[in-house]
């Protein structure tokens, strides 16, 4: 199949794409890395009335440290941050992640803000960014606005953002030097969506845990941070019976929906299964 | 029909023109319009990896991106890879190994594996079929495969240079 009609532009600044935008009230898609778009017009699941490319807005692609934050523009590549020093070094965790996003040749164009838009519920980086507590920069007709991660997913491919609004930087707090971090997921090929993962950080002092990060993909319809799971680690410490329990205590948090790919008593035992491997293997790399 | 929009790009270091509907797929025009059918276009959904092409050096699928969006990059295509008459080191390895069957994945399959290579000069086995799972091969049970890769990857001077 190949795409309907459109309109094509490709603007070179972000205020021209907003302008667009608003021109075409709804039925103007943005486009970015293209990998999840495309496939969806190729065959004609989306047909919207025009595409405003954001390929050629060089302003939207960085990585930053600001704020004790990392900050990446919305077109920052996958694969530019599967390389970054800056991701590598303050937010290993997302680059771990990244290298569960597709393939290579899919990561050399996908970017971030696509993939946070795009919401799939079974995407790594929304897991990431709800683990990290990052939120997103939208800019849209009437100004910026900061969307924290739990306020941005809404359902299956669903965001708050606005039609008229632009994802155009995410934010995410840089780690703790020291914290033990692990991206665990199960997928029936290496490149395909996760059928469970999640995300971890643990921050430790000794036996003591200080701060647990848990969140999980393709276990609902959003992704999910599991604080009472968390908390017991944070209560409990570092010891086998506290991860064994805050692997059951999130096994009882999803409540994710079966599909031809598994069963929801399926996804709910590997996220069990998956949030003990990760706290595990976050424990072995952690220092502190 | 819509408008028609100017694509001018370098394929395999010549300089290359052409119009098009803006929702023509960079495969398609490769195919199409510039006669370069070695790029083969099996899922058109970035799936199947049987369309992949080196975009600016990097391997991308070619099916889920617009021609016109590769106005002014730089592709390298299965055309390209051979040099003065002489199949690419990659290529080389690839019969050698017994690599290809029917052939549809191939061009796929070699550029994704250079790229695998110029990333990652001396990759695992591990490595070599975590790269090459971005590719579908119906024929061959990618023994073969990932075989060359390893192989080419341990050639003196590498195919990574090429
Ligand atoms: C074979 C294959 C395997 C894949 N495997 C995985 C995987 O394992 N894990 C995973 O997470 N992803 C996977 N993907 C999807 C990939 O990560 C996509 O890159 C990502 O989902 C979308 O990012 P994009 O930049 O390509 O966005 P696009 O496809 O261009 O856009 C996706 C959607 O987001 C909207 N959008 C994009 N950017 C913005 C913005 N800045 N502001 C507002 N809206 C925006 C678009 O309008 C569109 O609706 C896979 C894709 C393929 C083809
Ligand atoms: S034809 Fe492009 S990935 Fe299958
Ligand atoms: S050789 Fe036939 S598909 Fe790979």
């Amino acid at each position: 199949m190949k795409p309907a009609q459109f309109d094509y532009h490709a603007p070179t600044s972000v205020d021209e794409a907003l302008a667009l935008l608003q021109r075409y009230a709804g039925d103007a898609k943005i486009l970015a890395g293209g990998q999840s778009l495309v496939p969806l017009l190729n065959f004609r699941l989306s047909r919207p009335a025009a595409l405003v490319d954001l390929n050629r807005i060089p302003a939207l692609a960085y990585i930053k440290e600001e704020g004790g934050q990392v900050r990446l523009g919305a077109m920052t590549r996958q694969r530019t941050i599967e390389f970054s020093p800056v991701v590598k070094e303050r937010l290993p965790l997302l680059g771990e992640a990244t290298r569960w996003v597709g393939h290579l040749p899919i990561r050399t164009r996908g970017t971030i803000g696509g993939s946070i838009a795009h919401a799939d519920p079974s995407a790594e980086y929304p897991a990431v960014l709800t683990a990290l507590a990052g939120e997103v920069v939208a800019r849209g007709p009437k100004g910026e606005r900061v969307i924290a991660a739990k306020d941005l997913f809404q359902t299956y491919l669903t965001t708050s953002l606005g039609a008229d609004e632009i994802l155009v930087e995410v934010r995410i707090p840089a780690m703790p030097a020291g914290a033990g971090y692990a991206l665990e997921e199960f997928a029936r090929r290496h490149g395909d969506f996760a059928i469970v993962g999640i995300a971890a950080m643990i921050v430790r002092q000794g036996p003591r845990c200080t701060v647990a990060r848990l969140a999980t993909a393709g276990a609902g319809p959003v992704p999910l941070r599991l604080r009472a799971a968390e908390e017991i680690l944070e209560r409990d410490g570092l010891g086998e019976a506290a991860i064994e329990a805050a692997a059951r205590r999130a096994a009882e948090l999803v409540s994710p929906d079966g599909d031809i790919h598994a069963s929801a008593d399926y996804r709910r035992h590997l996220t069990g299964v998956l949030t003990k491997r990760a706290i595990t293997r976050a424990l072995g790399v952690a220092r502190g | 029909m819509a408008e028609l929009v100017t694509v001018r790009l370098t394929v395999n270091g010549v300089a290359r023109e052409g119009r098009c509907e803006p929702r023509k797929l960079l495969v398609d025009f490769l195919r199409e319009d510039l006669q370069l059918t070695g790029t083969h276009v099996g899922c058109e959904h970035g799936i199947c990896g049987a369309c992949t092409i080196l975009l600016n050096g990097q391997a991308a699928r070619s099916c889920i991106m617009l021609a016109v969006q590769a106005d002014g990059a730089e592709l390298v295509t299965v055309e390209g890879l051979m040099q003065n008459g002489k199949l690419h080191p990659l290529q080389e390895a690839f019969r050698e190994h017994h690599a290809l069957q029917c052939g549809f994945c191939t061009p796929g399959m070699l550029l994704t594996a250079l790229d695998l290579l110029r990333t990652n000069p001396a990759p695992t086995e591990a490595e070599i079929r975590e790269g090459l799972s971005a590719v579908l091969c119906r024929c061959t049970g990618y023994q073969g495969i990932v075989n060359a890769v390893r192989a080419a990857a341990r050639t003196p001077g590498g195919p990574a240079g090429a």
